[in-house]
């Protein structure tokens, strides 16, 4: 009995009227969790209740308190009949479980109905007694913390990264058992909404599981799918990438987020050994102090985990500072180290990572996007205790990802996701991500041990070091066209780059990046069972390659070379499938500039036909070139000599070893990127041809101050202001030609996408300048002639001066390392001061140059400059207008009796005034929410725990209710409060991190019937202003290659 | 190829304050989406006209989604559905509870039940203002009257507190109610040269000083019914006009005080008894509530067209008025001094309020 959870139910307000002739409801409230319920008073004829329950105590397993929800329905009393339930309020109780998280959840929360939707809100307190300590107990796993952003929370530092969980669990879905025949749908999808949060309860404490076996305690970019397969069942599936997590204790050092953690040599250095906070007051100007202090012996001590007596840290030491003893000794030792990654990683099955962004040094090497599909027919699931089948299905696909990364002389794979798209009995099963060489530093306890003080092998500055190709350029996997490194000129980068990892903030960049979507339809024939699967089997590729194509001339039509955030989705209709590629496109100065686009034509007969054909040729011609201005893309001409004669690469010899362990000849998704030729001539066979792939090319320009990506963060913008505009859209169209062919079909897609990006920039305008970032279309097949379109993204303002001239100054370090020799050898002075380290007792000033400066060179990209003043102004004047409301109402009410009911804006304007959401507290609180993993302007202190919520809703008089877009657009905004209210009620003040993840709707206009689900996740977190730093980031902002040599100055 | 569905939701709640003026003034999406794109607005931003349309409506659902709570504007600040920074909230309960001067002028003093409603129409008709918004207009005019009508204290603050409307509107509110209350004819021919601002001014005016929450706002009354007891006072006021010695010593003491500094000072001499009467008789007959609604009639018909008839100046009457108003405290057995500064004090201000083409 190791928990003993208590809940108090204290008031409603807002109830509906459930009884027609009093126009008052009579509610109480039941209280169930697991199997025992407990009931509220009656509350006679109000619609504003005050129950003031006593606390129910449920006493309960850990078990049962990480996979049931708690269940709060309202109900209107009748003596006569039934009770009519009200709504119902689920409550997931797991982040009370972890003591990092929430302690207390408390607030107002809507009261759902899955036919009415919000009525009204109950005041609901819940709170959590643990007994025992629960890692005794191999059920549960309380205390390991879930969370969806895919980068290392801001608070915490990753003192090991585990690696890739994965589970799914299955169950019969509730629509599909005999007993719907009977019931209500309301009914049914009661117990959709009960079963999946159950389903969701088990399958994160499975994870969790998982996780203690691997000595984590901490689950990063967690996603959680659900496959809605019909008859055959409902399977809940989630990916996530276990990891070590330290909390930044120190306020300081929490402020320069994704923070190393000390090294060894700190620990050692006798003066940090004082755990005095107060001499920290000399604040954040200076970080060696700071370095120090956020690694009081105090925090050392009171972790238990054995990881923080090894103190694996992200050591910094990567990056910066490494050429030097790779001259002297690094072959064999490269080879050994690339053994222990190699060993470190094949030691699990799947060296899988869903992060997409990491911390400095993590990433060495991205080879490209590996992906792989399959077709599966789906059948009954007969045991959901031992979903075999499920899981051989993911097994063998993640199996296939292995192989091509292994075929990209890679041993990882990050930015890795898993997604399905399911008709009929039909699934297609996708899995994606990009083939990359990691260091091993942060996979492996033992492992940093060994070899911490080996430099790594890498050469190569930060800021290009992960363009340059893993695999062996005389072994190369497909067919690609390499060149010096732009950048360092020392290895060779290929001429593109694809990947689906967010763009390193290290990565040197020229101008600004742009979304770029490729979009494809193809028809297919009706077909049942085998046959079925088997025409779609037999259209994948074709249409992989199409969009590859698409994407690949989109990407030369904007000027660009590499493409980061790369998503391609797949879906499957009755009589189409459809797909969708977004991603961000960039000119990565490491990269060689992008050759043109000609076009041939295969006629070349008639006069006319080559005058158009030039014409065309023209109009590309002029696109490229409109494309580089508005993107700011203007690279350094480096002449053609100082390429042919590149630094001669001393680890030839090394590079060829390591080919005898790879095996090229496994069949590549790369493979299909045809060699470069094909990529730059567009041949065109018929003349009705040419306008279609004309009109493909040439997306709408964007109006003039928008700017857009599918990513974290926007090459080339780094001011962000504090406003922000985050928002759902979706739209369904139908297609009412009978006779469609491909290329109408295309169009048609086409035509919707540009249409919703126009209304999005249309609806967005009064945020101009801004960039909508995050901007991920999901599409789906939902009937026969529909395609619906769905968008989950974040619209920012950035300060446009500003970002001229931190443009300038943030890019002109960046291309002096490419122009200055003398910039050029500064790492390898540093690195060769560093062997020092090695062979002697470590002097307390190198260890302090080695961790402060890449510390702060993180804590300054991230820190983006943001125009705090404005924040604080607006602000400001907010809090102004309230007091001010607050002042007036209160002058009005001095003659009022205080008769007045809770919901009277007397109550209101007073609370309005207390800041801190407390049981009481009438007040909406204000939250924010993003799909990105940061807010500009704000800084976020703490994590209250994953937001992972499932809503159905359903209408039996749509034209009532305005239609369909007034249904869905009612259930979204319900959904938008929904998720506030429980992050509220956390504590919490914003959702980062925010998806839809799943939106099924499902109309039928003749029964005047619609129904839809959503399944949205996040996280729940604390923000605080950043104002009071002001200055202070902005300061050492842009001037990454400074750092070190300022760091560097107590040495000396 | 078409549109099914076509929703946008922000996590703030996007509220174009132009879409929402043509929403409130009754416009259809299609009227709306004209109207918008002759501003030019698609040549700004170089958009088309389905982005447009689709744009009105979101902002249209939104609205029509709002207004339920906009009936309720306390609940509004306190719902969960729509996150709305509170400037933007004040913004659209200003918005919606704003009226036309048309339209108020048309319905000012009138019974707002079910059959004013059925007429909106008719005024609509007359107006030029859509039917939606009229009924818009009316509803909120009946909603506000229905919640303070019975509430007890100042009848501006209890507006202003359950609806949270702006200074300014909560006093035109309250007077509404209390012409609706009184049902003060406004509508007559004669009184069309009145604006809404002249009877706010006068509603004002007689809240303050001639109901009970006027003598002891302390006490729990209504603010916006009369006085009785002062009505019934006032009736003692008729010696004036009644005791023939008493309306000569009047108009003897008016007449020295005038002299030389009234350019119509014949013309008021001769009227005086006139004017007088005039004067009382109002007062006399309030206890009627007949006469009470045609107050402003009187008022005009009694002695402003006497008046303007005789080219008064505004400041004769104003200089008269005061006069009037003072020598009657000079009057050798008069005793009703404080009913009639109560009651003169209101007559002169609307007067001169009212003093106009």
């Amino acid at each position: 009995m190791p928990g003993k959870l208590k809940v108090k139910i204290c008031a409603g307000r807002h109830l509906p009227v459930m009884d027609r002739a009093s126009d008052l409801t009579d509610a109480f409230v039941e209280v169930k969790f697991s199997n025992t319920t407990f009931k509220t008073e009656v509350y006679p004829k109000s619609l504003n209740p005050q129950w003031n329950s006593e606390w129910f105590k449920f006493e309960v397993d850990d078990e049962d308190l990480q996979d049931e929800p708690l269940q709060i329905t309202v109900l209107d009393h009748d003596t006569y009949s039934a009770n009519d339930a009200i709504g119902k309020v689920y409550i997931d109780i797991d982040p009370l479980l972890c003591s990092e998280a929430a302690t207390v959840i408390c607030g107002w929360f809507p009261i759902y109905d899955t036919i009415h939707g919000i009525r009204g809100e109950i005041n609901v307190s819940v709170k959590v007694d643990l007994f025992n300590d629960l890692n005794r107990f191999r059920q549960s796993s309380c205390g390991v913390k879930f969370f969806c952003s895919t980068s290392i929370p801001k608070c915490y530092k990753a003192v090991v990264v585990h690696g890739f969980v994965e589970e799914l669990v299955v169950n019969e879905d509730p629509e599909y058992q005999w007993i719907d025949r009977i019931r209500t749908p309301r009914a049914s999808n009661e117990a959709r909404q009960r079963l999946i949060s159950l389903m969701s309860g088990e399958l994160q404490r499975k994870i969790g599981l998982k996780v203690l076996e691997m000595g984590g305690n901490a689950v990063v970019g967690y996603l959680q799918c659900f496959d809605l397969e019909g008859e055959s069942g409902l399977v809940v599936r989630a990916i996530g990438t276990a990891c070590t997590l330290d909390k930044i204790s120190n306020t300081s050092a929490a402020q320069l987020p994704a923070c190393n953690s000390p090294s060894k040599e700190i620990k050692e250095a006798p003066f940090s050994e004082d755990p005095n906070p107060n001499t920290h007051s000399s604040g954040p100007s200076t970080p060696l102090k700071n370095q120090t202090y956020s690694f009081s012996p105090s925090k050392s001590y009171s972790r238990q985990s054995s990881s923080s007596d090894t103190d694996l840290s992200l050591t910094p030491k990567t990056g910066m500072g490494s050429g030097g003893s790779a001259g002297k000794d690094g072959g064999h030792l490269k080879t050994l180290l690339r053994q222990q990654t190699q060993s470190a990683l094949e030691q699990r099955e799947f060296p899988f990572f869903t992060l997409t962004s990491f911390p400095l040094g993590f990433l060495i090497h991205a080879g490209g996007v590996v992906s792989a599909r399959s077709v599966k027919l789906l059948d009954r699931i007969h045991n959901p205790d031992e979903p075999e089948t499920r899981d051989a299905w993911w097994e063998e696909i993640r199996q296939e990802i292995k192989s091509h990364a292994k075929a990209l002389g890679c041993h990882a794979v990050v930015g890795y996701s898993e997604s399905t798209s399911i008709c009929e009995e039909v699934c297609i099963l996708s899995a994606s991500g990009t083939a990359a060489v990691l260091n091993p530093k942060f996979l492996q306890d033992g492992c940093l041990d060994c070899y911490s003080e080996n430099r790594l092998e890498d050469t190569s500055p930060p800021s290009c070091g992960f363009c340059h190709i893993p695999y062996d350029e005389l072994n190369m996997p497909f067919p690609a066209h390499l060149t010096y490194c732009c950048n360092c000129r020392r290895q060779k980068v290929p001429d593109v780059l694809f990947t689906t990892i967010d763009l390193p903030i290290e990565a040197a960049v020229t101008g600004k990046g742009c979304l770029i979507q490729a979009r494809l339809c193809r028809l297919k024939k009706k077909a049942q069972g085998e046959a079925n699967a088997t025409a779609i089997s037999n259209l994948l590729p074709f249409m992989e390659y199409e969009l590859h194509t698409q994407l690949m001339n989109k990407l030369k039509l904007r000027g660009m070379n590499a493409l980061f955030g790369l998503r391609i989705q797949i879906s499957v209709g009755e009589n189409m499938l459809v797909g969708l590629a977004s991603a961000t496109g960039v000119y990565l100065t490491a990269l060689p500039a992008p050759g043109g686009i000609q076009i041939a034509g295969k006629t070349p007969s008639d006069i006319a036909y080559e005058q158009h054909i030039s014409n065309i040729q023209k109009k590309i011609n002029d696109t490229i070139s409109r494309n580089k201005e508005l993107y700011e893309i203007h690279p350094l001409e480096i002449s053609e000599e100082v390429i042919g004669s590149p630094i001669p690469e001393p680890r030839q010899r090394s590079r060829l070893l390591r080919s005898h362990s790879e095996s090229s000849d496994e069949v590549s998704e790369l493979d299909l990127s045809h060699g470069k030729k094909d990529a730059f001539v567009l041949e065109i066979d018929d003349a009705d041809a040419v306008e279609d792939i004309l009109s493909l090319l040439t997306d709408a320009p964007l109006p003039t101050g928008f700017y857009s990506c599918n990513t974290e963060n926007m090459p080339g913008i780094h001011n962000w202001t504090s406003s922000i505009q985050m928002f759902t859209t979706v739209r369904v169209f139908r297609l009412n030609n009978v006779n469609v062919t491909n290329q109408g079909l295309n169009k048609c897609f086409n035509d919707l996408c540009e249409n919703l990006l126009k209304s999005l920039y249309f609806k967005l305008r009064s945020m101009i300048p801004c960039c909508i970032c995050h901007l991920n279309f999901t599409v789906a097949v939902p009937e026969d002639e529909l395609i619906q379109v769905a968008a989950t993204a974040v619209a920012m303002t950035f300060d446009k001066d500003q970002s001229q001239e931190i443009l300038k100054s943030n890019t002109a370090p960046m291309k002096a390392i490419s122009e200055n020799e003398e910039q050029l050898q500064f790492p390898m002075e540093l690195s060769s001061d560093s062997p020092s380290v090695q062979t002697f007792p470590p002097s307390k000033g190198t260890g302090l140059l080695e961790n402060a400066s890449p510390q702060t060179i993180q804590g300054t990209s991230r820190a983006t400059s943001v125009d705090y003043s404005s924040f604080a102004d607006r602000c400001n004047s907010w809090i102004e207008l309230i007091k001010l409301k607050a002042q007036t109402i209160r002058r009005g009410s001095i003659k009022t009796t205080p008769s007045l009911d809770k919901a009277s804006p007397l109550a209101e304007g007073h609370l309005r005034l207390r800041s801190t959401p407390s049981c009481t507290d009438s007040t909406v609180t204000v939250v924010k929410m993003t799909p990105l993993s940061f807010i500009p302007g704000a800084k976020i202190i703490k994590y209250l725990g994953i937001i992972n919520m499932f809503f159905i809703r359903e209408t039996t008089s749509l034209r009532e209710e305005g239609g369909v877009s007034g249904f869905l657009h009612t259930f979204i905004a319900e959904v938008f409060a929904m998720v506030r209210a429980h992050v509220a009620a956390l504590g919490g003040n914003a959702v980062i991190s925010y998806i839809m993840k799943e939106c099924v709707f499902m109309e039928n206009s003749n029964k005047n019937q619609a129904q839809c689900l959503i399944n949205v996740s996040g996280d729940a977190v604390i923000l605080i202003r950043e104002s009071e730093q002001e200055g202070v980031p902005i300061q050492t902002h842009g001037s990454t290659n400074q750092t070190p040599q300022s760091g560097g100055a107590p040495v000396s | 190829m078409s549109v099914e569905l076509d929703v946008f939701v922000g996590n703030t709640t996007i509220m174009d304050e132009e879409v929402y003026q043509l929403w409130l003034d009754g416009y259809t999406v299609n009227d709306a989406v004209s109207i918008r794109m002759k501003s030019g607005i698609l040549e700004q931003f170089g958009t088309t006209e389905d982005v447009l349309e689709s744009d009105t409506m979101d902002h249209y659902r939104t609205f029509q989604m709002t207004e339920r709570l906009l009936h309720h504007p306390s609940k509004l600040v306190n719902q969960v559905l729509f996150q709305i920074p509170p400037h933007r909230q004040a913004m659209l309960i200003e918005r919606y509870y704003a009226f036309d001067e048309a339209f108020v002028r048309e319905v000012l003093g009138k019974k707002l039940s079910k059959g004013t409603k059925k007429d909106l129409d008719d005024v609509s008709a007359k107006t030029g203002i859509t039917l939606k918004s009229c009924r818009r207009q009316f509803d909120n005019f009946k909603r506000v009257f229905k919640v303070v009508e019975e509430m007890k204290g100042p009848l501006v603050e209890n507006v202003q507190c359950n609806f949270l409307l702006s200074d300014k509107l909560a006093r035109d509110y309250a007077a509404i109610v209390f012409f609706a209350n009184s049902r003060f004819e406004t509508g007559k021919k004669k009184l069309q040269y009145l604006t809404f601002e002249d009877f706010a001014f006068c509603a004002c005016q007689l809240i303050q000083n001639w109901t009970v929450g006027a003598v002891d706002n302390m006490v729990e009354d209504m603010d916006v019914d009369l006085d009785k007891e002062f009505l019934q006072d006032l009736k003692d006021l008729k010696i004036l006009i009644t005791d023939k010695d008493m309306l000569d010593q009047h108009k003897s003491l008016v007449c020295t005080g005038l002299r030389g500094k009234i350019q119509v000072f014949n013309e008021m001499e001769g009227n005086f008894k006139n004017l007088s009467r005039g004067l009382i008789n109002i007062a006399a007959k309030l206890t009627n509530t007949k006469d009470v609604r045609d107050f402003f009639i009187d008022l005009v018909e009694k002695v402003i067209e006497p008046c303007k008839a005789d080219r008064w100046l505004i400041s004769d009457v104003r200089a008269f008025l005061t006069q009037y108003t003072n020598s009657a405290r000079a009057l050798d057995g008069f005793k009703h001094q404080a009913v009639w500064e109560r009651y003169m004090c209101v007559i002169k201000s609307c007067i001169l309020k009212m003093y106009h083409d």
